[in-house]
């Protein structure tokens, strides 16, 4: 059990007071940046990333990390209380937690999702507590060809799992791509895409893309529906909590069902936003009370945020084991990690052991400062939501303007920012998905070097990519996860044209 | 995002042109990538040339757009934006380029006030001393956590300089 004693080390770097105060922090933080709509959990972490580079890594890491649980804790507050899903997957939150609050039962609803979400991100991290060391082991062995395979797993399972239209969440990973080639070429050293500029040199960094897309977009998008917010009161007490927990073990299917749907949906990239309708889907088609559900149902609460969370916080496993982020925060993190100068990937479990179990210790502990904390100063948090949002919208978009010069010390990504703030409006309007784009930005130059690497080593055989069983069954099940969705779409609009054939012949009759 | 209110059909933007230009100007990135890549050798050279990769991105985001482009023509025409609704987001958009175009030659702390007093002024939803009290107090609280705790240097301008920073 040399995992174990990793683990326990890692609680030691984690429980410095030092540490644990960051924790505490990036929770607070995180909170607000969930419940502040146009600052969501990857914008969040985004604007602050420059802000760390001077810190140790494991202290950062930890700080961001719990800006991320607590983006993820914030949602509810805002889903709940207002109607308004601080984040994609806390819309499935909505359905029953509104109705809950307007029925006078918000505090038991917001009592539910919180330990809902702690539960969902508990299962997650013993996920990756024991899987991920395995996964990073088994993925030592990978060359160029698998990494790529990897990697094409990952965006064929976006375009194929994806809710979106399929074309445009592959034009959307095409931009991305391209975004990253932009600039210096790391293999050949030529510039490239740059048309003589010097600004675009440097290429597009992606943190200015998602402080424009997800943040000024966002800004953008909440100013539409006008100025004010109109949300529900709510006090926790240690009664409500209380009784809320005791009436919990009821539901433990729900819980069990929504956890182990949110990891899988997590480890398999995009999934949080699906994950939290899977499971809402499933605990509704189970649920003895299934015909309650849209009404104010507990159960309606519970099971999509423990998916969610469950998905979310495992969208961090192939982010450590194989470098590949899992969410667009993940991906943000990732960013991280590779300006702090550590390269992610299965080498990170063998160089940087005490900075991995670090992490990984925090994920248990923030999650239960955040579950604490979230629990104690939820009034506080919904009073944010009444300040006046001709107040807020300006101070948000002076922060991301901040966030966006601090990167590279430019005025020109500062514009950048605001061209991709009305890029992500429209694009958001136009349902293309936004994580897509920037996880291959995030991937870009690794999946590219990976591929070229691959093809100099075969001279510039596709057969590399079918040349052992490894990288064979890789690419394989990137085939199977592209053509699925297509293929199940197809199978479900034959049964629908033959299910309403049926029906008219059994009305003709 | 969450339902519009729905009345008698607001009149705005509708979606197909929308989606139309869109598809359209995608399009004509892909082309852009596709003369680049070309232009500086997308075949095989000892090796993929600089080229190689971002080429074979460019033909599938080019196929991509292109579907985009037939589906919109048949995809069910609705309003993208209602006029009233594009009205109130260029009430933040005008007062935000206005904003980093000041950035440069005035510096970021007196954009921002600048900005806060033009957006709220705009929005009129607040009173006036409680307009210039934001435009006063939010730059000077970024100055403090920015300049003088984390040591960020930020864009200044004449009056920073006259203040000497």
């Amino acid at each position: 059990m040399e995992d174990l004693s990793s683990l326990i080390a890692g609680f030691q770097v984690a429980l410095s007071w030092q540490n644990v105060g960051f924790m505490a922090i990036g929770v607070v933080l995180g909170i607000i940046v969930g419940v502040l709509p146009g600052l969501g959990g990857p914008n969040g972490v985004a604007i602050l990333l420059p802000l760390t580079f001077g810190m140790d890594p494991t202290s950062a890491i930890i700080l961001l990390s719990s800006i991320y649980w607590g983006a993820l804790f914030g949602g509810a507050i805002t889903s709940i209380l207002f109607n308004i899903p601080g984040e994609a997957w806390s819309v499935a939150t909505t359905f029953d937690g509104y109705p809950m609050a307007v029925q006078g039962k918000a505090a038991e609803a917001l009592t539910a999702a919180f330990t809902a979400s702690f539960i969902g991100a508990l299962s997650g991290v013993i996920l990756i507590t024991f899987v991920a060391p395995l996964v990073a082991s088994f993925a030592l062995r990978f060359g160029p060809a698998e990494f790529f395979a990897v990697f094409l797993l990952t965006f064929c399972s976006f375009i194929g799992m994806g809710r979106e239209n399929r074309a445009k969440i592959l034009a959307s990973l095409c931009i991305g791509f391209l975004l990253a080639a932009v600039g210096l070429d790391s293999i050949s050293g030529d510039l490239r895409m740059t048309f003589g500029s010097t600004e675009l040199m440097r290429g597009f960094d992606f943190l200015i893309v998602v402080i424009g897309l997800f943040g000024v977009s966002e800004i953008l998008l909440t100013v539409e529906e006008g100025l004010v917010f109109k949300g529900k009161q709510a006090t926790i007490d240690l009664k409500v909590v209380l009784r809320t927990w005791a009436g919990l073990p009821r539901y433990w299917a729900t819980l069990a069902r929504s956890s182990l749907v949110g990891m899988w949906m997590g480890v398999t990239p995009g999934g949080a936003i699906a994950a939290s309708f899977m499971g809402y889907g499933l605990a509704k088609r189970f649920s003895r009370r299934g015909a309650n559900f849209g009404k104010g149902e507990i159960e309606g609460v519970l099971a999509p945020e423990t998916a969610a969370h469950a998905a979310g916080t495992s969208a961090l496993l192939p982010m450590l084991a194989l470098g590949i982020p899992g969410s667009a925060t993940a991906a943000v993190l990732l960013g991280g990690l590779l300006v702090w100068g550590l390269q992610p990937g299965p080498m990170l479990f063998v160089e940087q052991k005490d900075f991995v179990w670090g992490l990984i210790a925090s994920m248990y502990l923030g999650n239960l400062a955040g579950l604490i904390i979230v629990l104690a100063t939820v009034p506080l948090f919904a009073a944010i939501m009444r300040i006046p949002f001709s107040f807020v919208a300006p101070v948000i978009l002076i922060v991301c303007a901040i966030g966006a010069y601090t990167i590279s010390n430019s005025i020109f990504d500062i514009w950048l920012m605001l061209i991709f703030g009305i890029v992500g409006y429209v694009f958001k309007k136009l349902d293309y998905p936004l994580a897509p784009l920037v996880l291959a930005l995030v991937l870009g130059d690794r999946a590219e070097d990976a591929f070229r690497q691959a093809l100099l080593g075969s001279g510039g055989s596709l057969g590399v990519f079918v040349a052992n069983g490894l990288v064979t069954t890789l690419v394989a099940l990137a085939m199977i996860l592209l053509f699925w969705g297509p293929v199940s779409d197809l199978i479900g609009a034959v049964r629908r044209r033959s299910g309403r054939a049926g029906k008219a012949a059994e009305a003709a009759e | 995002m969450s339902a519009h209110p729905e009345g008698e059909t607001p009149r705005g933007l509708s979606r197909r042109p929308v989606e139309l230009v869109t598809a359209a100007i995608l399009i004509a990135l892909a082309f852009v990538v596709l003369w680049d890549s070309y232009g500086r050798g997308a075949g095989w050279d000892n090796g993929p040339q600089n080229g190689f990769f971002p080429a074979r991105v460019g033909w599938l985001f080019l196929a991509a757009a292109l579907f985009i482009l037939v589906q919109s023509f048949r995809a069910e025409n609705s309003v993208f934006v209602t006029f009233a609704q594009l009205g109130q987001v260029s009430r933040v958009l005008g007062p935000l380029v206005l904003f980093v175009a000041l950035i440069q030659p005035l510096g970021l702390y007196v954009a921002a006030s600048i900005f806060i007093l033009v957006f709220m002024g705009v929005v009129a939803t607040s009173r006036w001393w409680s307009i210039v009290l934001t435009a006063i107090l939010v730059p000077i609280v970024c100055f403090w956590i920015f300049e003088l705790q984390f040591r960020v240097p930020l864009p200044k301008g004449p009056l920073e300089a006259m203040l000497g920073y």
